[in-house]
């Protein structure tokens, strides 16, 4: 399994790949960590005219914290992220993904911004993103724009990114307060794509209410997203209510299937992964309430 | 390859042993006449009586899954051919059994020793797999000939998981008669085993390995054998570690627990009654088999002990009544190793075999050398593959001639033009701790006889007063009456004429010796057909979580007779591997064919090897009767838990669900289903039929799927439009030209993509079974570079409120070639995506907004855009 | 900024195991490749040239990541340590090799030099870890012959001295 043969582009400044994507469009593939598209490549699912290779524009390391979010350029790598201290305290749910990516060997390599723009349906970097609400940083040469990350993902490895685009970094919603925040994931083996995998953002009120609530799943559909349940608002943050979202949610999605997992199983899932992260994130609410 | 364009006409498949057999099963070689290509019946002691008699029969339907130990290493061949005289030589990671050699040379049409195989002295993990790589050695060899050159071919990883080997699956019953008190009384085996798409060599032997031992560890005497061998569209099976012994003991052993079960007896309480007792070895086995030594109660106890069984079955107590699934399993078994190479002549009656001429034994070779500097070299033809032969060898030369084990080079690499080899040369059937160690000790032990005459004579004592200790022969008593273990070595090559006696000059010895015990298959189809036999007893607990059907291992615990221990460590580590590779065919491994007989599984994300995590901390126990069939006391292993493991954790989840209607692996979902009374399903193997029209012709899919659309027209108007070329050209996805054949036929040219996976691929499209204004069907095929397809879609049309139209419609299509092999956890999702843009396309054409893939604005673009990372 | 045409032979210069070495590559050939069959470097394995195995793990710029999944031409400067940068120049080998070779920890070896850079990265980031820390980091990598349980001594015991 070897690739095709393709130019190999390196660009050192984003203006530098700009001028590739001007000139290359849809016969570019663009590499960050390569975890995925190396492996689509080296199976040659992926024939493009033109890899250009990112790694070098010191531009997109970055971690921003800022009291209105944190961005993090498309290049951080995931290993970074997961020990950087400034991530772990102003975007709980992306550390607490993370452990879920792949593996240690893995994750030195991949990137926040590659794992996105790839858009499994599985992945764990999309779904955080999705469920706080943040967005994706996407510039062409013509111009700079960001897409909320509810919007950008299609479907399966389809995204909103047009062909001329890259994404240049990721923008996570600061941390509300007393909100817990959680992640669950179960697949058939560690490491795996999940099966499903839920993502909660708990906040609880001072009478133990639910006051807002993000509850995304992914590995259910075609894309990760989160479900829309204003109806439980307001309700005690306890067990029962964190499992009648989940089956609440269980009612309305359309699951995909594949040789792992029917329909209805992935539904059973959503019950069971859903609800334990939704526990988890009551639970990490109220150790704040108790703690203030 | 890609340069190769190959156009498939699509016949009808057979994926497993069902459609096999099923009435009107298309043929897989219409030659043959019949997909069973081999069926055989055999009747040990009297099971009729043994049934008739029984207190109590179980009988066990059982299905076993296609699974393969697929070895880190890949396949790989450098053939090269020369002239005068024409030669082959090729050099591969092959295992053997060289029985093979002669079926290449005849492949080849050239004599034996115009083909030289040189096996490499290591080799990246074999398991059995490594074996079935001679069809390819042949193709390299006479591509080389073509050509004029030597080429090489190193196998990848998606070569490997759809095209290697696999073991075999299975659809079996077993029925087991028990008397009131669990005497097993009698045994009926009926195996059917689909062996692929040809009967590859040595096949049909998996479905034989075991069946001179079909009496597993107990004292049953009446069993009856049935097998067939049938033919699919799937890959050849061949060799994989424990070779038929899973699936024998997932029949015998899970008969058992099941025995237990419906006797009321507990299952180590019906084994213990069972077991061949340790007075009763030598054993002679119903089918033939000599069982050197064992004690199996005795290694059952041991595992009581270790798994604390008293305690282990209050946990289970405790659980049942908190509502958790919790059960506790057994398998023991024993370990046959050291093949008769005639045991496959079992496939034959008693009078082709004597038509053909007799066959029986399994050599064993090797070779110890003494150079004139006094360095020992020692020549094996066991092709290891990590299994530590090079470590045991100078070992177990080292303690024979008084060296030390860095003193002794051993050779791996054979080679038919050099080596001493013969037929049952190579890795198989723990071979190397059965046969070849005990040939290599006696070899060693011949040249240590030499050294001692001489040395004796040097010494001037007798030569029994000689031992050889530190690198020096000496007196016995005496430390410093000694000489030098080189100046023997010299004096041979040096001095010859100072020797003693008659002696050949030279330290160079080699033996071939055949097991004694491998006799020719009787006219009662007796066989005896290994030469050590070890035994194995696992206990496992497991606990399922009827919520996610997750099955977790709470215990396991294994106890091995592998005879006196050679290595312990060499020995820990083949326990371990082996337990590795059974727990992973019962909870994750298998090579997952859909309903067209597409090979699922060609990736490492889809073939799920076991990996750190999903394996428990297993507690080993050691018991030890030495095997008087080999000069050292060893008994062959290797195979060991690979075999029993899967029955194990098979009995535990079957105890812990409360039935014995399961099936490996015990994948999530499976095991939810079971967990929780659900008819389960895996998601292409169905063959639901698709609308309610006849089906001649019909696709066998993988894929399937339904739907409707409200559209705002009338029928007639839908009905117009979907029968316009015009339409179907600009909503077909991503179809740049489409040309009408016939009046009811079409090709088109598709690029078909998601996410810059995408290929042009060519597609025949057919209407068919039209009726005006409510239904069509549409049958197509397409293929390019990266697979192939063929498919077929019902379309109805009905009126609706308002002049409308709601257009229902069902498809199945069948994927493959790579991108079903590599992709399969996108394709349902992504044919899901292309139908709806199929019909979105419609509906805005049917609005006269243009529509498709020619005019559908940004959401097509996107789609099949590209050039995403 | 780079580029090189796809059948355009590039000088790739490396520090691999703390020599300087060079080589051509076109931009498809990937790292392990290059490792192999133009430095001669064959300790690092391939296995499946999808990145799940990770026979082919070696340590670039710092990182133990999967060789199979780079281009030679990326890696342009890069230092690189394979597993023949282990044992001494004498061959004695090092703790982690020892503790493997003491525990059984290999059979076949094809997986073993992936594992060894894997697990000399990790000890490096964490010198005392527990049993489940090792297994979780093991579990980017395909072992058929151990079943891992040797391994994982190994790695547990390097880590005590």
């Amino acid at each position: 399994m070897k690739p095709v043969a393709f130019e190999y582009c390196r660009p050192d400044t984003l203006e530098e790949a700009m001028e590739l994507l001007a000139e290359f469009g849809s016969d570019a593939s663009i590499v960050s960590g390569g975890l995925s598209l190396g492996a689509m490549l080296n199976m040659r699912l992926v024939r493009p005219r033109a890899l250009i290779d990112v790694n070098r524009i010191d531009a997109l390391g970055d971690i921003k914290v800022a009291a209105s979010g944190t961005s993090t350029g498309a290049m951080v790598r995931q290993a970074v992220a997961l020990k950087s201290p400034e991530i772990a305290e102003a975007v709980p749910l992306l550390a607490r993904a993370l452990p879920n990516v792949g593996h240690y060997q893995t994750r030195s390599r991949g990137t926040l911004g590659g794992s996105v723009a790839h858009a499994d349906p599985s992945a764990e970097i999309p779904l955080s993103l999705v469920t706080l609400g943040g967005a994706v940083r996407l510039r062409s040469p013509k111009g700079a724009r960001e897409v909320a990350a509810r919007e950008f993902f299609h479907g399966v490895l389809t995204t909103d990114r047009r062909a001329d685009e890259m994404v240049t970094g990721l923008v996570w919603p600061a941390r509300a307060l007393r909100t817990g925040y959680a992640f669950e994931e179960i697949a058939q083996r560690h490491g795996d794509f999940a099966i499903v995998a839920a993502a909660a953002a708990v906040t609880v009120g001072d009478d133990g209410n639910i006051t807002a609530l993000s509850f995304g799943l992914g590995g259910v559909e075609d894309r990760p997203f989160v479900v829309d349940n204003p109806d439980f608002i307001g309700r005690p943050a306890i067990t029962a209510t964190a499992q009648e979202i989940a089956d609440a949610a269980a009612e309305i999605v359309e699951p995909m299937v594949d040789i792992q997992a029917s329909a209805d199983y992935r539904r059973q899932l959503v019950r069971v992964i859903g609800a334990k992260a939704l526990m988890a994130a009551i639970a990490d609410a109220e150790a704040q309430r108790e703690a203030a | 390859m890609e340069l190769i364009e190959v156009e498939y006409e699509p016949l009808p498949p057979v994926v497993d042993a069902d459609g096999a057999l099923g009435d009107g099963a298309a043929l897989l070689h219409e030659d043959v006449g019949s997909n069973v290509v081999h069926h055989r019946t055999f009747r040990y002691g009297d099971p009729e009586s043994a049934f008739a008699n029984a207190h109590k029969v179980v009988r066990l339907d059982w299905r076993y899954p296609r699974y393969g130990s697929t070895p880190m290493e890949t396949y790989g061949v450098v053939a090269n051919f020369e002239r005068a005289p024409d030669r082959y030589t090729i050099w591969s990671n092959f295992q053997g059994p060289f029985i093979l050699h002669a079926l290449m040379t005849g492949a080849l049409g050239v004599p034996g020793n115009r083909l030289r195989l040189i096996t490499s002295p290591h080799s990246g993990g074999s398991f059995g797999i490594k074996q079935a790589m001679y069809p390819y050695m042949v193709l390299l060899a006479a591509c080389s000939k073509l050509m004029g050159c030597p080429l090489k071919w190193i196998e990848d990883r998606l070569e490997h998981l759809t095209g290697a080997s696999t073991a075999a699956d299975r659809k079996d019953w077993v029925e087991a008669a028990f008397a009131e008190d669990g005497e097993l009384l009698g045994l009926k085996f009926d195996n059917i085993v689909n062996v692929g798409a040809f009967v590859r060599a040595p096949e049909p032997a998996s479905v034989y390995r075991m069946h001179s031992a079909s009496n597993g560890c107990y004292r049953v005497k009446n069993i009856f054998v049935e097998n067939r061998l049938v033919v699919t569209n799937t890959t050849p099976i061949g060799l994989n570690r424990g070779y038929g012994g899973p699936q024998f003991y997932y029949a015998l052993e899970r008969a058992m627990d099941a025995g237990a079960k419906e006797l009321g007896i507990d299952p180590a309480e019906i084994r213990r009654r069972n077991f061949i007792r340790p007075e009763e070895f030598p054993y002679s086995a119903p089918a033939g088999a000599t069982y050197d030594s064992g004690d199996y109660e005795a290694g059952l106890d041991q595992a009581l002990e270790l798994a604390a069984y008293d305690a282990l079955k209050a946990d289970r107590e405790k659980a049942r009544a908190e509502g958790r699934l919790f059960g506790i399993g057994f398998a023991a078994g024993i370990e046959p190793s050291g093949s008769n190479m005639a045991y496959v002549t079992l496939a034959q009656t008693p009078e082709e075999r004597a038509k053909a001429g007799g066959r029986s034994g399994g050599l064993g070779t090797a070779t110890v050398s003494v150079d004139p500097s006094g360095s020992v070299t020692v020549k094996t033809v066991s092709t290891p593959a990590g299994q530590g032969h090079q470590t045991v060898a100078a070992q177990v030369v080292a303690d024979a001639l008084g060296l030390r084990p860095e003193d002794i080079d051993v050779v791996t690499e054979m080679d038919t033009l050099t080596s001493a080899w013969s037929l049952a040369s190579g890795n198989y059937a723990n071979r190397f701790s059965s046969v070849v160690i005990g040939t290599i000790a006696e070899t060693a032990e011949k040249v240590a006889k030499k050294i001692k005459l001489i040395a004796a004579e040097n010494l001037e004592v007798a030569p029994e007063d000689v031992e050889l200790v530190g690198g020096e022969a000496r007196v016995v008593g005496v430390p410093d009456k000694a000489v030098p273990l080189r100046r023997v070595a010299a004096q041979t090559h040096w001095h010859p004429a100072g020797l003693p006696g008659e002696m050949e000059p030279g330290l160079f010895e080699t033996t071939i010796m055949n097991p004694p015990m491998l006799g020719a298959p009787d006219e009662q189809d007796r066989v005896g057909s290994a030469v050590t036999f070890g035994y194995v007893c696992d206990i496992a607990a497991v606990e399922i979580d009827k919520a996610t059907g997750k099955v977790e291992v709470k215990k396991y615990v294994s106890v091995h007779d592998v005879g006196n221990v050679l290595n312990e460590i060499v020995v820990e580590g083949q326990i371990y591997g082996g337990f590795a590779h059974g727990l992973a065919g019962a909870l994750l491994e298998e090579f997952v064919y859909d309903a067209g007989g597409n090979p699922q599984a060609g990736t490492f994300a889809d073939y799920l090897c076991i990996t750190a995590p999903e394996i428990p901390q297993v507690t080993v126990g050691h018991l030890n009767t030495p095997s008087p069939h080999n000069s050292l006391g060893a008994k062959g292993m290797g195979d060991g838990s690979s075999m029993l493991a899967p029955t194990a954790i098979a009995n535990a989840a079957a105890d812990a669900l409360g039935t014995y209607d399961i099936e490996l692996p015990l994948t999530l979902n499976k095991t939810w289903a079971l967990a929780n009374g659900l008819p389960y399903e895996r998601a292409g193997a169905a063959r639901p039929k698709v609308g309610d029209g006849p089906q001649e012709g019909g696709v066998e899919g993988g894929l399937t799927g339904e739907g409707s659309v409200e559209l705002n027209a009338a029928p007639d108007a839908v009905w117009r439009l979907l029968l316009d070329p015009d339409t179907l050209a600009a909503v077909v996805p991503g179809c740049e030209e489409l040309e009408q054949t016939g009046p009811d036929s079409f090709r088109a040219e598709v690029m078909i993509g998601v996410a810059g996976i995408k290929g042009l691929y060519s597609a025949e499209i057919e209407l068919r079974d039209k009726v005006e204004n409510e239904s069509v069907r549409l049958v197509g095929k397409a293929s390019g570079a990266l697979g192939f397809g063929q498919g077929e879609g019902r379309v109805r049309l009905e009126a609706i409120a308002d002049g409308r139209t709601k257009l229902s419609y069902s498809y199945r299509a069948n994927v493959g070639g790579k991108v079903a092999a590599v992709g399969q956890r996108m394709l349902g999702t992504v044919t899901k995506i292309l139908i709806g843009q199929f019909f979105r396309g419609f509906d805005r054409r049917l609005r006269g907004d243009g529509g498709g893939s020619s005019g559908g604005g940004g959401f097509f673009r996107r789609l099949f855009g590209g050039g995403r990372s | 900024m780079l580029r090189i045409k796809p059948d355009q032979k590039q000088r790739v210069t490396l520090t691999v195991n703390g020599r300087t070495v060079s080589g051509y590559a076109e931009p498809r050939m990937l790292l392990a490749d290059f490792l192999r069959h133009e430095l001669r470097l064959y300790g690092t394995h391939v296995g499946c040239e999808h990145g799940v195995c990770g026979a082919c793990t070696a340590i670039i710029d710092g990182a133990a990541t999967r060789t199979c999944l780079r281009y030679a031409v990326q890696c342009d400067g890069s230092e690189i340590e394979t597993v023949e940068g282990l044992a001494d120049a004498d061959g004695t080998l090092n703790a982690l090799q020892k503790a493997f070779n003491e525990n059984g920890a290999l059979q076949c070896g094809f997986c073993t030099a992936g594992v060894l850079m894997s697990a000399t990265k990790f000890l490096e980031e964490n010198p005392t870890p527990t049993r489940e820390e090792v297994v979780d980091m093991l579990s980017g990598h395909i072992c058929r012959c151990t079943g891992y349980e040797q391994i994982v001594r190994a790695i547990l015991q390097a880590s005590r001295q």
